[in-house]
C-alpha cells in the first residue's frame, strides 16, 4: 500500500507536478498514464525517492518516506524493485552478475545460493541461456526481462516500472506486460507502472490515473476509461484515427 | 554574483558528494574487489604511457642541459645533477599528474557520466546501495595509494632515458653523468614528490568523479563533463602544486 498526498515538485521554478494525491493497493497493477513530458517519470521517481518533492507526503504502509532517517530509507528501498525506461542494466556486469548485484550487497548467501536465485529469476522471466552475456549483446526485449529479473531478485514488496514497453514491438510489449502482471499477482506486490501505451493500459491496468501537464485529471479503471467525459483524457485515449472511428461505434 | 554563486554551489555539491563517498562501505569484501579492479584499470593501465614519456623527457633534459652548460668552468656532472633534480622536483609528479588528469580523468568522468545518464546510478540507489561510495571510493583509494609508485617508476625511467642518450650520443662522459646523479642526493625530495603525487591523484579522481557523477544532458553532457573534469583538475593541480611547494620545500 502506497499513498501519495498533495505531492508538488518543480525544477528551476517550472512546476512539473501539481498537488497530486493517489493511493496504490497491494496486488494491483496501478498505472500512471499521460503524454510524453506530462511528468510521469518525475512522479515515479519522487515516489521512490530519487527526486525529493517540494511538498507533500509519500506513505509506504504506515511510514512517511521523507521523515525517515537515511538508514531507514535505505532499508525501505531494499523492499523495492524498479524497472527503468532504458533498462539501466550495469554494462560492466554479465546478465547473472546484474541479477546477483543486490544479493552481493544485502544477503550473506553463498555464491551457489545467489546463482540459484538468479537462475530462478531468469527462468521466471523466460530468459534462459543468456547468463554469461553482457547487456550490450541483448535485444531490447531481453534487456527488459533482465531488468525485471533484477528488480524481483530480492522478493520486493513494491515494483516500479517506467515505460516497460517503450521501444518494443507490440507482441513483445504484451509479453512483458503480462509478465509484470503475473509477478504482481503471484507475489502480491504493489506495482506502479508508467506508460503511454493504450494496449498495456487495456491489458493490465487495474487502476489508472491520468496525468496531464503535471496534474491528475482522472482516475478510474480500464472498464470506464473509454466512457469518461474528461476531454484531455479522451484526446489521449482516442488520439489515432482508428481509435476515433472505434469511438463512434461505442 | 551569479558566477561566484555558481562556483560556491558546485563546491558545496562536491563536499556533499565526498561525504557520501567517505562513508563506511556496506561490505568490505565488495570494496576490496573494486579496489583491485580500479588499481588495474587506473594505475596499471597508465604504466605504458608514463614510462614512454618519462624515458623521452629524461633524454631531452640531458640534451638541453648539456647544450646550455657549455661553459668549461662548469663541471659536466652538473648535467646529471640538473636532470635528476628537474625530474624529481617537478616532472615526475606535476607533469605526470597533468598527463594522468587527461587520461584517467576523462576515463572516470565519462564512465560515471554514462552510468548517470543511462540511469545505472539511479538503479543502484533504488536498491539501497550507496552508489557514490561503491563507485568512487575504490577509485580514490587506489590512485592515492598507488600513483606515488607510478611517480617512482617515472623517476627511475627518466634517469635511465638520460643515461641512454648519454651512452648513445656521448654528449657528456657517462661517468660524469653518474657522478651527477649521486651528487648532493636528497631523499626528502623523493618523499616530497610522492606526497605531491598523492594529493594530485586525489584531485584528479575526486574532481573527475564529481563531474561525471552529476552529468546531465545526454551523451553531449557526458562529453562536456569529461572536458570540464580535465580542465578543472589540471587547474587545481597547478594551484595546489604552488601551495605544496611553498609548504614543503
Ligand atoms: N531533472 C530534471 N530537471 C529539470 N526538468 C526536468 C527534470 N526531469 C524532468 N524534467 C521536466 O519535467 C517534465 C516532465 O518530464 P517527465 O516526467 O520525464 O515526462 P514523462 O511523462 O515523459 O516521463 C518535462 O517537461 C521535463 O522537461
Ligand atoms: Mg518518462
Amino acid at each position: 500500500m502506497i499513498s501519495v498526498k498533495n505531492l508538488c515538485k518543480s525544477f528551476d521554478g517550472k512546476q512539473v507536478l501539481k498537488d497530486i494525491s493517489i493511493d496504490y493497493k497491494q496486488g494491483d497493477c496501478s498505472m500512471i498514464i499521460g503524454a510524453s513530458g506530462s511528468g510521469k517519470t518525475v512522479l515515479l521517481k519522487s515516489i521512490v525517492g530519487l527526486h525529493s518533492p517540494d511538498s507533500g507526503e509519500i506513505w509506504y504502509g504506515d511510514v512517511e518516506y521523507s521523515s525517515l532517517p537515511l538508514e531507514e530509507k535505505k532499508k525501505l528501498r531494499r523492499k523495492a524493485g524498479m524497472l527503468f525506461q532504458g533498462s539501466a542494466l550495469f554494462d560492466f556486469a554479465t546478465v547473472e552478475e546484474n541479477i546477483m548485484f543486490p544479493m552481493d550487497f544485502f544477503t550473506d548467501w553463498s555464491r551457489q545460493q545467489k546463482l540459484d536465485r538468479a537462475n530462478f529469476c531468469l527462468k521466471r522471466v523466460n530468459l534462459e541461456n543468456a547468463n554469461k552475456k553482457y547487456p550490450s549483446e541483448l535485444s531490447g526485449g531481453m534487456q527488459k526481462r533482465v531488468g525485471i529479473a533484477r528488480a524481483i531478485a530480492l522478493n520486493p514488496e513494491y515494483l516500479f516500472c517506467d515505460e516497460p514497453n517503450s521501444g518494443l514491438d507490440p507482441t513483445t510489449s504484451i509479453v512483458i506486460d503480462q509478465l509484470i502482471r503475473e509477478i504482481t499477482k503471484e507475489y502480491n506486490i504493489t506495482t506502479i507502472i508508467n506508460t503511454h501505451d493504450m494496449n498495456s493500459i487495456m491489458e493490465i491496468g487495474d487502476k489508472i490515473c491520468f496525468i496531464y501537464k503535471g496534474e491528475k485529471l482522472w482516475e478510474g479503471t480500464k472498464d470506464n476509461i473509454l466512457s469518461s467525459d474528461c476531454k484531455e483524457l479522451n484526446d489521449f485515449v482516442f488520439a489515432s484515427n482508428m481509435a476515433k472511428k472505434l469511438k463512434s461505434f461505442i | 554574483m551569479g558566477y561566484l554563486g555558481n562556483i560556491l554551489e558546485k563546491c558545496g555539491e562536491y563536499c556533499i558528494l565526498m561525504r557520501r563517498v567517505f562513508s563506511r562501505p556496506e561490505k568490505w569484501s565488495i570494496f576490496r574487489k573494486q579496489f583491485f579492479n580500479e588499481a588495474d584499470k587506473l594505475v596499471i593501465n597508465s604504466i605504458p604511457i608514463v614510462a614512454i614519456i618519462s624515458v623521452f623527457i629524461g633524454a631531452v633534459l640531458v640534451i638541453q642541459s648539456a647544450n646550455n652548460l657549455e661553459n668549461p668552468f662548469i663541471p659536466k656532472m652538473y648535467v646529471g645533477y640538473l636532470t635528476r633534480e628537474s625530474l624529481v622536483l617537478e616532472f615526475c609528479s606535476t607533469m605526470v599528474a597533468l598527463i594522468l588528469a587527461g587520461k584517467v580523468g576523462s576515463n572516470i568522468a565519462s564512465e560515471l557520466g554514462s552510468m548517470r545518464i543511462t540511469e545505472q546510478i539511479d538503479a543502484m540507489e533504488i536498491m539501497g546501495v550507496n552508489s557514490a561510495g561503491y563507485l568512487i571510493l575504490p577509485k580514490i583509494c587506489s590512485t592515492v595509494l598507488f600513483n606515488p609508485l607510478l611517480m617512482l617508476m617515472s623517476y627511475m625511467l627518466g634517469l635511465v632515458g638520460g643515461g641512454l642518450i648519454v651512452l648513445i650520443t656521448g654528449i657528456i662522459n657517462f661517468s660524469a653523468y653518474m657522478d651527477g646523479l649521486m651528487f648532493c642526493f636528497n631523499t626528502y625530495y623523493i618523499f616530497y614528490s610522492m606526497v605531491k603525487m598523492s594529493v594530485f591523484s586525489f584531485i584528479i579522481t575526486s574532481v573527475s568523479a564529481y563531474f561525471g557523477y552529476y552529468a546531465v544532458g545526454g551523451s553531449l553532457g557526458v562529453g562536456k563533463s569529461s572536458t570540464t573534469a580535465i580542465v578543472i583538475s589540471s587547474g587545481l593541480i597547478l594551484v595546489s602544486n604552488l601551495m605544496l611547494t611553498q609548504l614543503m620545500i
